[in-house]
């Protein structure tokens, strides 16, 4: 058994400091436990959202040390527990008190999204056939915890707040599924251009660095998206044949 | 819209770790990158040695060396006009590194802070992204692929050329110098950054959602999709070999080292 000192961000909208709190640390903890502890001895309304403890839920989110971490999937043997480890709500969101932010602006704009419409089904009784190797590409973007780690990295949004215009890598990847899925007919390429602005994204991948699903974000989901906004909106070849081309 | 959290300083983060000796490395390389081929490029000379070209000059349309495809450089061109076989096509490959996804990433965090490193702070506050002038140009990427595919073409001619030596007898001899095994290296790893390109995935398959019933295609987008999993680390390791293997050419033909043959 050991001590270790966690300096966590106490506060709500109207400003907040960090304070330290030491607590005994053993082997296989995670920061969510350290958390829990340091709330049961000595900081009992300290607000922290979590749920599962499995990585799975996506609630637990918060920037340990600086970078974007689930609290639960962390553990303290990959941290230096030599110095304070600093604990902070996600800074992308509003504050609601601690480490709690407001993710709400997320799930408004997720009603932005064209949402998923199947084309006709392929067999009389209203069902679809689709090849196991077609779906590959958009399963994996189903992965998605909800977590909105991504969107904390991520500059667009953390540093330049353009939460009006951009939708952030998370709706990017809900989009990719969703343009990518084999039955889907709907089409949201001018969309990604006009209203999503995929086009502030700099391939950074900061999202993909942090999210915890593994989820390829910017290589698999953006890319592909930004190539196909080139095909339809960027490539004056293309347009060309439009026009003259066999229709 | 959440209110605005207060922005970070230039630099300002909470990381611990070494967060700026990637951006740092990245910067250092790439401007020395920069900085060399465009001396070579203006410099010119030095760029052949017998049946080895360097790539940076390849290919040659109209030049001084046997390499060339028309001869030598035209007399009509006004003689202030600098000249090299290099200043010609240097814009190909150049813009299709300067245009390639993993380079843009890379460069906005090294060049131009934009940010610095993750969650860490920058130094300019407005923001326009490649969502308007001038980075909205980025988007023709696919261009400088077609280009460069051609290029590949050239390139693994020289590698061919490097195979072939000029013998006493006044006829080519198959053969192996070093020139030989570091221009052939270098077009493979120009080939796997070239085959590895986010536009071309796109252009193979990625631009279908069903590639099930498009064997063909299928196999393509697979391929490149294996090369782009390391499209950084092909876009690293193809740099370095062009470098090598204009700095090899440069200094054999200045005598400052000598080529060994192995065959
Ligand atoms: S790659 Fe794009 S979406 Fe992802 S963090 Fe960087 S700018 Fe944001
Ligand atoms: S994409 Fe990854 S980081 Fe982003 S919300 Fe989903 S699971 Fe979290
Ligand atoms: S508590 Fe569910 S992801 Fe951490
Ligand atoms: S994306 Fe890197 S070469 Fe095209």
């Amino acid at each position: 058994m050991s001590k270790a000192t966690f300096s966590v961000w106490r506060g709500d909208k109207s400003g907040g400091k960090l304070v330290d709190y030491t607590t005994e640390v053993s082997e296989g903890m995670v920061v969510l436990d350290a958390v829990h502890q340091i709330q049961a001895e000595s900081a009992n309304d300290m607000a922290v959202r979590w749920n599962c403890k499995a990585g799975k839920c996506g609630s637990c989110s918060a920037e340990i040390n600086g970078m974007p971490k689930l609290m639960c999937m962390t553990r303290l043997n990959t941290l230096d527990l030599s110095k304070p480890v600093t604990i902070e709500p996600m800074r992308a969101f509003p504050s609601i008190r601690d480490l709690v932010t407001d993710v709400s602006w997320n799930f408004r704009v997720k009603k932005t999204i064209k949402k998923f419409k199947p084309r006709k089904p392929d067999a009389p009784d209203g069902t679809w056939r689709v090849q196991n190797e077609d779906i590959e590409r958009p399963q994996e973007m189903r992965k998605c915890i909800e977590c909105f780690l991504c969107q904390d990295v991520c500059h667009v949004l953390r540093d330049h707040q353009k939460h009006e215009e951009f939708i952030g890598p998370r709706f990017l990847v809900y989009t990719a599924a969703l343009e990518m899925n084999p039955i889907d007919d709907d089409d949201r390429v001018d969309d990604l251009k006009f209203k999503h602005n995929i086009g502030f994204c700099n391939i950074t991948k900061c999202c993909t660095k942090v999210c915890p699903e593994h989820i390829t974000i910017t290589d698999n989901a953006i890319i592909p998206l930004k190539e196909r906004v080139v095909d339809r909106h960027y490539d004056p070849l293309k347009k060309l044949l439009k026009v003259f081309g066999p229709k | 819209m959440p209110e605005a959290v207060q922005r970070a300083a230039w630099g300002q983060t909470r990381r611990q770790d070494t967060w700026w000796v990637e951006p740092l490395i990245a910067f250092i390389v790439f401007t020395s990158f920069i900085v060399y081929a465009t001396y070579r490029a203006f410099a010119g000379g030095h760029y052949w040695v017998g049946n080895y070209l360097s790539p940076f000059f390849s290919p040659e349309l109209w030049g001084a060396s046997p390499h060339a495809f028309f001869g030598n450089v035209p007399s009509w061109l006004p003689a202030w006009l600098p000249y090299s076989p290099a200043l010609l096509i240097l814009p190909f490959p150049g813009g299709f590194r300067l245009t390639c996804y993993y380079y843009r990433g890379a460069y906005y965090k090294s060049h131009w802070a934009d940010p610095p490193s993750c969650a860490v702070g920058e130094p300019r506050g407005s923001y326009r992204g490649e969502n308007s002038f001038p980075l909205i140009v980025m988007n023709l990427h696919r261009y400088f692929l077609y280009a460069a595919l051609i290029f590949l073409i050239f390139l693994s001619h020289d590698a061919w050329k490097s195979m072939w030596f000029l013998g006493n007898d006044g006829h080519e001899h198959f053969g192996v110098g070093i020139g030989t095994i570091i221009l052939t290296a270098n077009v493979v790893l120009l080939a796997g950054y070239t085959f590895g390109c986010h536009s071309l995935r796109h252009l193979t398959g990625g631009l279908f959602d069903v590639l099930s019933n498009k064997p063909l295609r299928k196999k393509a987008y697979e391929c490149v999709s294996w090369c782009n999993k390391n499209h950084m680390r092909w876009a690293w390791f193809s740099l370095f070999g062009v470098v090598t293997s204009d700095v090899f050419i440069n200094l054999l033909s200045r005598g400052i080292i000598s080529d060994v043959r192995f065959i």
